[in-house]
């Protein structure tokens, strides 16, 4: 798996986040989780409540937000598991962010059919407004990673930030992006280039009636 | 022969491009949700038996007939253990980016097959297990699981059936192996998802330790449509053995990459015309394909040309239709650093439970990296060759085999390419006429 992130100061972090606990809006989205999973089968929760956790440390933080050991143990402790298997999970899965990330955590797929396309292109793009593979920029707006296989393939290249998906990049829309997120501008996410999903650039050539109306074929069946 | 291609009234996902919404008013009117209650009343057999006559063959890569491991599922309960359907939404291997369409544009075809298949199996519940970094396709299908609970489609008296089932999302959050059935299963159940010993097999003791059964995304969302146009509707496209239709992905060194739906057999030339515009700089530009993800190994070009994309036919290959994800790479692909790429991605999402993958993976990228400056000689290319049949068949899980097969392939085909950069990097004179 991943390469172990370096953990912040342990006493730091623990006067920082040692009281965490859920506000009242994510306390309701937890308890909603758990409710998808049978009686005393509440650990199965634990990957949501510990994304949760880490999303409202990301809105404290002004970022995408990380998993300081505190807020890992009051997760565990919440689904009465040991703290040991809550953190088992948290360094599983790359998702969880071990330690601080940037304003923008900036995700470039390189596994082989983004690379074929073009992804050291993106790469270079980032690297040239300063970012370096698992650093975040001294403004604190960039975390830079290189990521596995994303699942956009038809579109690539392409870069997971935050929760967004730009797809269909190269080296300049990927310039513009990182310049527009700096300056605060919305973008629009998905395809650069004006596809509306994976259909062939410049248009579907098939199922051409479902462009303008939600055609119903059974007629024809 | 001219191949006949799928014409629209035949695709199953017509809204696979979402255009249209994926809402559940604009899917009923797409024929969605259509009288389930009817196809539910047929009973549990008759419906596992037109999938079985229809041909399915499960979609997320192994293609194990789909109404055969339906039929696996205990008939009933002396123990009280409910069953559960798992939906492996988990799509992570390289080139395929097909569910993602289905979980964003087609939601309601998937949760109305859950319901089916669920009903079929004697499920009670179905979970539906997406990856974590589908972030916005898991809001799209938690919004559609929500539309059908308030439309009574699903929950107590599901489509007005008599039937009582529940549907949830759980996501993932980034590891490529809990793509493996019951890795999937050890994250549902809150664990890191590491592959279990077989057997027990999951019918038998899955999650929960109840019965399970795991199905891909595609092999549930094409479940009612099926039923609703019958087994040899189905069984009409593809050759034998190799039936129904099937969603392409083709990623790489075409004009225009694209998703689409096909019969399935599909000669691949016909299918990159059609569908792609043809490959980057012409057809004599053509240098290999991985035709079904990954893990699959490669296909040199004037192999590939005239195959039919389906199971036999690149079986045949010594290669696989895997999710039909097809990577297409032409000449100016640096063939040894693709497939090395690959190698990376391995060792990256070895989970480290068995020592065949955990250090062979990492261990087969280092001597694939240098490689590809040829720095090693000849004979570490044997010792390659060996070290991946070490790790292959040795391990918990597949993901070992699907390390070695992609270095085994460039070795069956690209070993002049390997050796000509081995005695490139040592001094001899360049051999002009390279391998590409």
């Amino acid at each position: 798996m991943a390469e172990a992130p370096n953990i912040p100061d342990e006493l730091e972090v623990r006067a920082k986040w040692g009281d965490f606990k859920f506000t009242p809006a994510n306390e309701k989205l937890a308890k909603w989780q758990i409710a998808k999973y049978p009686e005393g089968r509440q650990k199965s929760a634990v990957m949501a409540l510990l994304d949760l956790a880490q999303r409202q440390v990301g809105a404290d933080t002004e970022t995408q937000g990380w998993l300081p050991v505190p807020v890992i143990e009051y997760v565990a402790a919440y689904l009465d598991m040991p703290y040991m298997r809550a953190y088992e999970v948290a360094t599983f899965y790359t998702m969880y962010n071990l330690a601080p990330v940037g304003r923008f955590h900036v995700q470039v797929c390189g596994t082989t059919p983004c690379m074929l396309r073009g992804s050291d292109d993106v790469m270079a793009a980032c690297k040239n407004k300063g970012m370096a593979k698992g650093k975040t920029t001294p403004d604190g707006l960039f975390t830079l990673t290189e990521v596995e296989c994303m699942g956009n393939c038809s579109n690539a290249p392409m870069v997971q930030i935050n929760d967004d998906n730009y797809e269909d990049l190269d080296y300049d829309i990927m310039t513009r992006i990182l310049e527009d997120l700096a300056d605060g501008k919305e973008i629009p996410v998905g395809s650069q280039i004006g596809r509306k999903t994976s259909e062939p650039e410049g248009g579907p050539v098939v199922l051409k009636e479902m462009v303008k109306a939600n055609h119903d074929y059974r007629e024809e069946w | 022969m001219a191949f006949d291609f799928l014409q629209d009234k035949d695709r199953i996902f017509t809204n696979v491009y979402g255009f249209q919404s994926w809402d559940l008013k604009a899917a009923q009117k797409r024929g969605d949700w259509d009288n389930t209650a009817d196809i539910i009343k047929r009973g549990n057999d008759k419906i596992i038996n037109e999938m079985k006559e229809s041909g399915l063959r499960g979609r997320g890569g192994a293609g194990f007939p789909t109404g055969l491991k339906w039929s696996f599922m205990p008939k009933e309960s002396p123990d009280g253990r409910p069953s559960f359907l798992v939906i492996n939404a988990d799509e992570s291997e390289p080139g395929s980016c097909k569910d993602r369409e289905i979980l964003r544009n087609d939601p309601h075809k998937l949760i109305e097959g859950a319901l089916i298949a669920g009903f079929a199996m004697r499920a009670r519940a179905a979970y539906i297990y997406i990856r974590g970094e589908y972030i916005m396709e898991a809001k799209v299908m938690e919004a559609a699981v929500k539309e059908a609970y308030d439309a009574g489609l699903i929950g107590k008296n599901a489509a007005k059936s008599g039937y009582d089932f529940d549907v949830f999302v759980h996501r993932g959050a980034g590891a490529y192996i809990c793509g493996e059935e019951t890795a999937m299963i050890e994250s549902l159940e809150g664990k890191k998802g590491q592959p279990r010993l077989k057997p027990p097999f999951p019918a038998g003791a899955g999650l929960y330790g109840c019965p399970t059964t795991v199905n891909n995304v595609e092999s549930i969302a094409v479940v009612p449509t099926i039923l609703r146009r019958g087994a040899s509707w189905f069984a009409s496209f593809g050759r034998e053995n190799n039936h129904g239709t099937k969603l392409f992905q083709v990623s790489g060194h075409v004009e225009k990459p694209a998703v689409f739906e096909e019969a399935m057999s599909i000669p691949f030339k016909d299918m990159i015309e059609k569908h792609c515009g043809g490959i980057t700089g012409g057809w004599d530009n053509l240098l290999a394909v991985i035709p079904g993800g990954s893990s699959v190994p490669l296909v040199p070009a004037h192999e590939i040309m005239d195959a039919p994309m389906d199971f036999d036919g690149l079986s045949a290959l010594k290669s696989g239709l895997g999710t039909a994800a097809v990577i297409v790479m032409d000449k100016s692909t640096d063939i040894v650093r693709a497939i090395s790429r690959l190698s990376y991605f391995y060792k990256h999402e070895s989970c480290g439970q068995c020592t065949p993958c955990r250090e062979g993976t990492g261990w087969m990228w280092r001597v694939m990296e240098r490689l590809r400056d040829g720095d090693a000689t000849i004979e570490e290319i044997d010792t390659l060759h060996e070290v991946t049949k070490q790790v292959e068949g040795h391990t918990i899980c597949a993901l070992g085999d699907a390390a070695a097969w992609p270095i085994q392939g460039l070795i069956r085909h690209f070993r002049p390419e390997l050796e000509r950069r081995i005695r490139e990097n040592a001094g001899a004179e360049p051999v002009m006429e390279a391998a590409e």
